[in-house]
């Protein structure tokens, strides 16, 4: 098992973000979570990153418990994580964006980096054919030399896909990557994240049923911070207590009277 | 002629407000914090080149790499010890801490080499070139002041646009929470950068400590250091280009009221400049913000 959040529960003051959550990746998997606005899902993401400490539970990675981890050392790991906002850095160059990300694997000492010695120059160099790679990839690899606020919203969510890609990371952590595209653009992040699972797994966060159905090896069901359902996209949809969190017990009454009719 | 002469006397002085402005600027760039110590961290790493060149007889140059190593070590200190514990805080709070370390250094100055004056005698001639018989207000010293700023900023522009720890130190000051995600370790790169400006406002210590007579003592600086900031404010802020135009800018006008106005009120047109640049184009003359308005 690659992660295993083993459960866990957060509080804030009084009110209990996660209850008792438990969520397992495996390699090559990709795992959905969904649920209702303010169910937990970017709390778990959080919790995951090192952000929010949980107060129960612990987190495995690699079958090792992580404890006190901090978010510069989810690179290390192998985790990467897009977010909502997209977090491009606004005056650099897609090509630079990326490089950023690409860290983990320059082994450029700090001074040789400083003073700019050769052996890092050759670092340099297969750091941005790796880079350039990841961006033509994910089929934006033309706009290496813009800036992120001159692509449409679209190719800026490929940048910032390809810039938690570029380090290889074992897990990426995707947060809702489907919000502010077109149905047509969907498709195509869907086919991206399914072609990633030869090596990458993937832990998603989406608002959008179509893509979360058709991508996911497995789904977990958020709901008021309890983990409500789990199992595989067929067996979640068809999961009465998911129904019910998401379309409320007024449209069951609905549904029983049609029934009975 | 003149006026020529005042414009190139007065961009001479204006390149070493401008490296006191940039030290001022990266570390505005990066944390948001304006370092009010500035002024004594550079009067303290001239006090040390000081000490060694004319107390212990070493080179001009050993003081000088002394000075620049000293003030890489003073920023990185500072930034760790007393400004990493007040980050997030309320924004007075590195106002005041910075100004306390102001006072501190120039009581510990005092208390170490005296409050009396002393002179920092420059490596090259303060006498003025001639061009067949015309006067030129330009010597030796202020060609190699101005060779080793632009040197000192072609050297941070490589640093920070071409080379892989610039571009992580420019992620971190765009956004620490992304950059950390990414594997960055920015609290090592805030570190450095508060080394690097301190660097730059000890190479402008020791340069103009040179350049008068009498220059050194601990109080010495503080002109420099609102002459620094005016520049800086002039040139927006989180501009290095802008520090180098303000600097300049300040440095020109400066010379040219203090020949044809009076001397007597020269600490006065620097407030001159700035209420002027900042009444026309309230963000100074470089900055983001003002492009972002547009």
């Amino acid at each position: 098992m690659l992660l295993e959040v083993e459960h866990v529960t957060v509080r804030f003051g009084g009110l209990t973000a996660l209850a008792d959550v438990s969520v397992q990746v495996d390699e090559g998997e990709v795992v959905g979570v969904i649920g209702p606005n303010g169910a937990g899902k970017t709390t778990l993401f959080n919790v995951v990153c090192g952000f929010v400490r949980p107060g129960q539970g612990e987190l495995r990675w690699r079958g090792a418990v992580l404890r006190r981890h901090r978010p510069h050392q989810l690179a290390d790991l192998g985790i990467a994580r897009t977010l909502q906002g997209l977090g491009l850095f606004p005056h650099m160059t897609v090509l630079e964006n990326v490089l950023v990300g690409a860290g983990r694997h320059s082994r450029a000492w700090f001074g040789s980096g400083l003073f700019a010695l050769p052996r890092s120059d050759r670092d340099d160099r297969a750091l941005r054919e790796r880079a350039l790679a990841t961006l033509d990839r994910l089929g934006v690899a033309d706009a290496a030399r813009s800036l992120p606020g001159q692509l449409p919203y679209g190719a800026q969510k490929r940048v910032a896909l390809a810039r938690a890609l570029v380090a290889e990371p074992a897990l990426v952590l995707l947060d809702e990557p489907a919000s502010g595209l077109s149905a047509s653009e969907m498709d195509e992040l869907a086919d991206i994240v399914r072609g990633l699972k030869q090596h990458t797994s993937v832990l998603l966060v989406e608002h959008h049923m179509d893509l979360v159905m058709a991508v996911c090896d497995r789904i977990v069901v958020l709901d008021f911070g309890r983990c409500i359902a789990t199992g595989t996209p067929e067996q979640v949809r068809d999961d009465p207590k998911v129904l019910e969190a998401y379309l409320g017990e007024q449209v069951d009454a609905t549904t029983q009277e049609v029934a009975d009719d | 002629m003149t006026f020529l002469n005042l414009v190139i006397s007065g961009a001479a002085n204006g390149v070493v407000y401008a490296a006191v402005a940039l030290a001022l600027v990266l570390i505005w760039r990066s944390t948001g914090i304006l370092n009010f110590a500035q002024g004594g961290m550079l009067m303290f790493t001239t006090f040390i080149a000081w000490d060694l060149v004319h107390l212990h007889g070493a080179n001009y140059w050993v003081g000088l790499v002394v000075a620049l190593l000293a003030g890489l070590v003073l920023g990185a200190v500072v930034e760790r010890v007393l400004i990493r514990p007040i980050e997030g805080g309320p924004p007075i709070n590195p106002v005041i801490v910075t100004l306390g370390l102001l006072l501190l250094l120039e009581a510990v100055a005092g208390m170490i080499w005296g409050s009396g004056v002393s002179s920092f005698a420059p490596e090259f001639s303060l006498n003025d070139y001639h061009v067949g018989h015309q006067l030129i207000l330009f010597s030796p010293d202020y060609l190699f002041i101005v060779l080793a700023v632009l040197g000192v900023m072609v050297a941070l522009y490589v640093l920070f646009q071409h080379t892989p720890i610039g571009l992580r130190m420019r992620a971190s000051a765009f956004n620490p929470e992304v950059a950390r995600l990414l594997g960055v370790r920015v609290g090592r790169l805030l570190t450095l950068g508060w080394g690097l400006a301190a660097m730059v406002g000890a190479l402008a210590g020791v340069l103009i400590a040179g350049t008068q007579p009498g220059y050194i003592n601990p109080n010495a600086f503080d002109g420099l250091l609102i002459l620094g900031f005016t520049a800086a404010v002039v040139g927006g802020l989180d501009s290095p280009l802008g520090a180098l135009a303000g600097g300049l800018l300040v440095g020109v006008i400066q010379q040219l009221l203090d020949n044809y106005v009076s001397i007597d009120l020269d600490s006065f047109y620097t407030f001159v400049v700035l209420l002027v640049v900042l009444m026309l184009r309230p963000s100074g003359l470089f900055s983001r913000t003002a492009v972002r308005r547009v």
